[in-house]
C-alpha cells in the first residue's frame, strides 16, 4: 500500500467512533437494498416457477393471462389449429386448476392440480421415487417435493387422501427446480382425470405447449396463433410477461422501488453526514499535511481512499448481513421467497459508489479550499 | 560572513479588503544565514506567524520576494511550493499539530512517506529522530499520552525529519513551563543547529533570549530593529 494510503487508512480506522457510524449507515443501505432487490427478485422467480417446471419451448395462452395460475381455458379447437401451422413439430395441450385435498388427519389444503396430456405426459416431472407409467393407474396423483410438500403431510408412496370427494392415492414423488410463490403443494395426473375430478368451464385446456421443428420455426408460428387470436410465448417471453404483470401492473414492483430509494436516501444521509463530520473534524490534520508539503492531488487520493474502503467494507457486511437473514428465514419459512441475483449485488455495488461519491465529492472540495495558514494562527 | 539562507524584501501581506483591511506585514526585509539562530521577537498580533508563513512558502504574499538558496519561492509552481515545504523547511507549529490517531512515530515519519519512501523504512528514520530528541521509549503511544514537552519534542523530530535547511520554530516556549522550553531551545541550538541550517524562531519568552544570535524585534507589522542576542550580545 501507499504510505499515504496507509496514513489515510489509519486516520479512518483509528477513530473508532466516526469509522462505526459510517459503516452502520452503508451497511444498514447496502442491507436494505439488497433485502428489498431479493425479495422482488425471489418472488418474480417463485411467481414463474410452472414455467419453469415444465419446461416446453413455446407456449400458447389467451392474450389476457397475466401470471401462470390464472390460466384462461380455451377452446378445443385451437388445439387442432396449432398443430396443423407448419414449422410445429406436436402440440400438447396443458391443465392447471386448483383443488381442495382432504387429508387422512381430516385436514383440509388446497393444492394445484396440474394434468399432463395422457398420450405423451408432455411437461413431466423428474422422480424421486415411483414409476412415471403409474400416472395412468387408478386415482394416481404424483405429488411435488417442494417447500410446500409438508403441508400434505409429507406423504409417501401409496399416501392416500380425497380431492374434491375422489379418493387419491400417491404413486410418484418428483423433484422441482423452483418451489411455486402461493404458498400450495403441487399434484401431478394425467389431463383426462384432472377433468374428471375438477370442475371446470366448458372449456378445459389452460395452456398448450408447442414443440417448434426447430428454432427458426417460432416468428412464423407466433404469427400464425396470434391469427387465431391466441399469443404463443417463448418459456423466456413468458416468464418476462408473468414478471412485467408483477413489476408493473400490482403494487409489488412500487413499493420495493419506493423502499429502494428510501434506502439509498438514508443511507446516502447517514453515511454522507458522518464523513462531512468526518473530513471537517480532520481539516486541521489535512491542512497540516498540506502545510508540511502533501500535494492536493495526494490529499484527494487520502479522502477516495477512506470513502472507497468505508464503502466497500460496509458493502461486504451489508451483502453478508443480508445473505445470513435470507438463509435463516428460509431455515424456518422453507418458501420465504428472496434470492440474492448478481443484478442485485451489481445494483447494490452501483448505489455504494454513488453514496461514497457524492460523500467524497463533498470532503475533497472542502479539503482542495483549506488554507494551512488559516490553521495554524491558532 | 555565513552564507545567505532567507533573503526577504520588502514583504507585504494585508488580509480583508476596503473597510475591513488589515495590514499584517508592512514591508518587511531581512536576511537570514545558515548557522545562526534567528528569533523574531515582538507582541502578539504584530505579525510574526504571517511572516514566517510567507517565508516558509505556506502563504502568498501580497507584495515583495522570498528568496530561499537562491530561490525565489513565490515564483515557483503549486506543487514546486509543495516540494519546497517538504524538503527545505521544517516547520514546527505554535499547537503542534499532532495527529491523535497516530502513533509518535508514524507522527515523526509524515514527512518522510510524502517524500515517497517506503513505509518502513519512514518508521525505521522516525524513530531515530525520536531518538535524536530523547524520547525513543515514546514511540508507540500516541500524543495525547505525552507531556507538553514530550510533544514539542516530538513535532521538532517530525520537522527534522525530512533534514530541512531551514528550521521555523512558531512560539515553542509558549504552552511549556519555564525550565522544559529552556531545555529544549538548548537542545536544539546544540543539537538541530549546525553550520548548514538555520533557525527561525518566533517568542516573547525572554527566558530564551540568551540562545539567540541575533534578535529581530517586530511591531505592527515591521521590524523596528536588529540586536545581537543573549551569550553574544555586547
Ligand atoms: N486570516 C486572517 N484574516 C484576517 N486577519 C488576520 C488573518 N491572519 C492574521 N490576521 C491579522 O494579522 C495580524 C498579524 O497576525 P499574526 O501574524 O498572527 O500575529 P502574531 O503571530 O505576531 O501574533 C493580526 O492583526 C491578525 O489579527
Ligand atoms: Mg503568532
Amino acid at each position: 500500500m501507499k504510505g499515504i494510503l496507509k496514513i489515510a487508512y489509519k486516520l479512518l480506522v483509528n477513530d473508532k467512533g466516526k469509522f462505526a457510524a459510517l459503516l452502520v449507515g452503508i451497511t444498514f443501505a447496502v442491507f436494505l437494498i439488497v433485502m428489498m432487490t431479493s425479495m422482488f427478485a425471489g418472488i418474480l422467480h417463485k411467481s414463474s416457477s410452472t414455467v419453469t417446471n415444465i419446461g416446453a419451448k413455446v407456449w400458447v395462452m389467451d392474450p389476457a393471462v397475466n401470471t401462470v395460475a390464472s390460466s384462461i381455458p380455451m377452446p378445443d379447437y385451437v388445439i387442432d389449429a396449432v398443430r396443423s401451422i407448419n414449422g410445429v413439430k406436436y402440440a400438447v395441450g396443458l391443465y392447471s386448476g386448483g383443488a381442495l385435498v382432504k387429508l387422512r388427519s381430516g385436514v383440509y389444503q388446497s393444492v394445484t392440480v396440474i394434468g399432463l396430456d395422457d398420450a405423451s405426459l408432455y411437461g413431466r416431472p423428474e422422480l424421486i421415487e415411483g414409476q412415471i407409467e403409474d400416472i395412468f393407474a387408478e386415482n394416481a396423483f404424483i405429488v411435488v417435493k417442494d417447500a410446500e410438500f409438508p403441508k400434505l403431510g409429507n406423504p409417501g408412496l401409496g399416501t392416500e387422501f380425497e380431492l374434491n370427494d375422489h379418493r387419491g392415492i400417491i404413486v410418484g414423488i418428483a423433484k422441482v427446480t423452483t418451489s411455486g410463490l402461493f404458498g400450495v403443494p403441487t399434484l401431478y395426473t394425467t389431463y383426462k382425470r384432472a377433468i374428471q375430478y375438477i370442475p371446470s368451464t366448458r372449456y378445459t385446456t389452460s395452456y398448450i405447449m408447442v414443440e417448434p421443428k426447430s428454432s427458426d420455426t417460432v416468428p412464423y408460428i407466433k404469427q400464425q396463433v396470434a391469427a387465431l387470436g391466441y399469443e404463443a410465448l417463448t418459456k423466456d417471453e413468458f416468464n418476462r410477461k408473468v414478471a412485467n404483470f408483477y413489476k408493473y401492473q400490482t403494487g409489488v414492483g412500487t413499493n420495493v422501488l419506493l423502499m429502494t430509494v428510501i434506502s439509498f436516501i438514508v443511507g446516502l444521509s447517514i453515511s454522507g453526514q458522518t464523513f462531512y463530520t468526518f473530513i471537517l473534524e480532520n481539516l486541521d490534520k489535512f491542512g497540516a499535511l498540506k502545510a508540511i508539503g502533501a500535494k492536493g492531488k495526494e490529499l484527494v487520493s487520502m479522502i477516495l481512499f477512506q470513502a472507497a474502503f468505508t464503502a466497500l467494507t460496509g458493502y461486504g457486511l451489508g451483502v453478508g448481513l443480508a445473505s445470513l437473514l435470507i438463509a435463516v428465514a428460509k431455515l424456518r419459512l422453507p418458501s420465504y421467497a428472496a434470492e440474492i441475483t448478481y443484478t442485485n449485488l451489481g445494483f447494490a455495488f452501483v448505489m455504494v459508489l454513488i453514496i461514497a461519491g457524492i460523500s467524497s465529492y463533498v470532503g475533497v472540495r472542502k479539503v482542495i479550499k483549506i488554507e494551512p495558514f488559516d490553521i495554524f494562527r491558532g | 560572513m555565513a552564507r545567505l539562507a532567507v533573503s526577504a524584501k520588502e514583504l507585504v501581506k494585508w488580509f480583508g479588503e476596503g473597510e475591513a483591511r488589515t495590514m499584517a506585514v508592512r514591508g518587511v526585509s531581512f536576511d537570514a544565514h545558515f548557522g545562526e539562530m534567528l528569533y523574531i521577537e515582538g507582541p502578539s498580533g504584530s505579525g510574526k506567524t504571517t511572516l514566517l508563513s510567507m517565508i516558509s512558502g505556506i502563504l502568498r504574499p501580497n507584495s515583495g520576494t522570498v528568496i530561499v538558496e537562491d530561490k525565489e519561492i513565490w515564483k515557483l509552481s503549486t506543487d514546486q511550493i509543495a516540494d519546497f515545504r517538504l524538503n527545505t523547511v521544517g516547520f514546527v507549529f505554535q499547537d503542534y499539530h499532532l495527529f491523535p490517531k497516530l502513533t509518535t512515530v508514524e507522527n515523526v515519519a509524515i514527512p518522510l512517506i510524502l517524500k515517497k519512501l517506503d513505509w518502513n523504512e519512514s518508521l525505521a528514520t522516525a524513530l531515530q529522530d525520536l531518538e535524536i530528541v530523547g524520547i525513543r521509549d515514546r514511540a508507540y503511544l500516541t500524543p495525547v499520552k505525552l507531556s507538553g514537552g514530550e510533544q514539542q519534542r516530538v513535532a521538532i523530530a517530525r520537522a527534522l525529519a525530512s533534514r530541512p535547511d531551514i528550521m521555523i520554530f512558531d512560539e515553542p516556549t509558549a504552552s511549556l513551563d519555564g525550565d522544559t522550553g529552556r531545555r529544549i531551545v538548548d537542545f536544539v541550538k546544540k543539537n538541530v543547529l549546525n553550520e548548514n541550517r538555520c533557525i527561525i524562531i518566533v517568542t516573547h519568552d525572554s527566558r530564551i533570549f540568551e540562545y539567540a544570535d541575533r534578535i529581530m524585534r517586530m511591531e505592527d507589522g515591521k521590524i523596528m530593529g536588529v540586536e545581537k542576542g543573549g551569550l553574544y550580545a555586547e
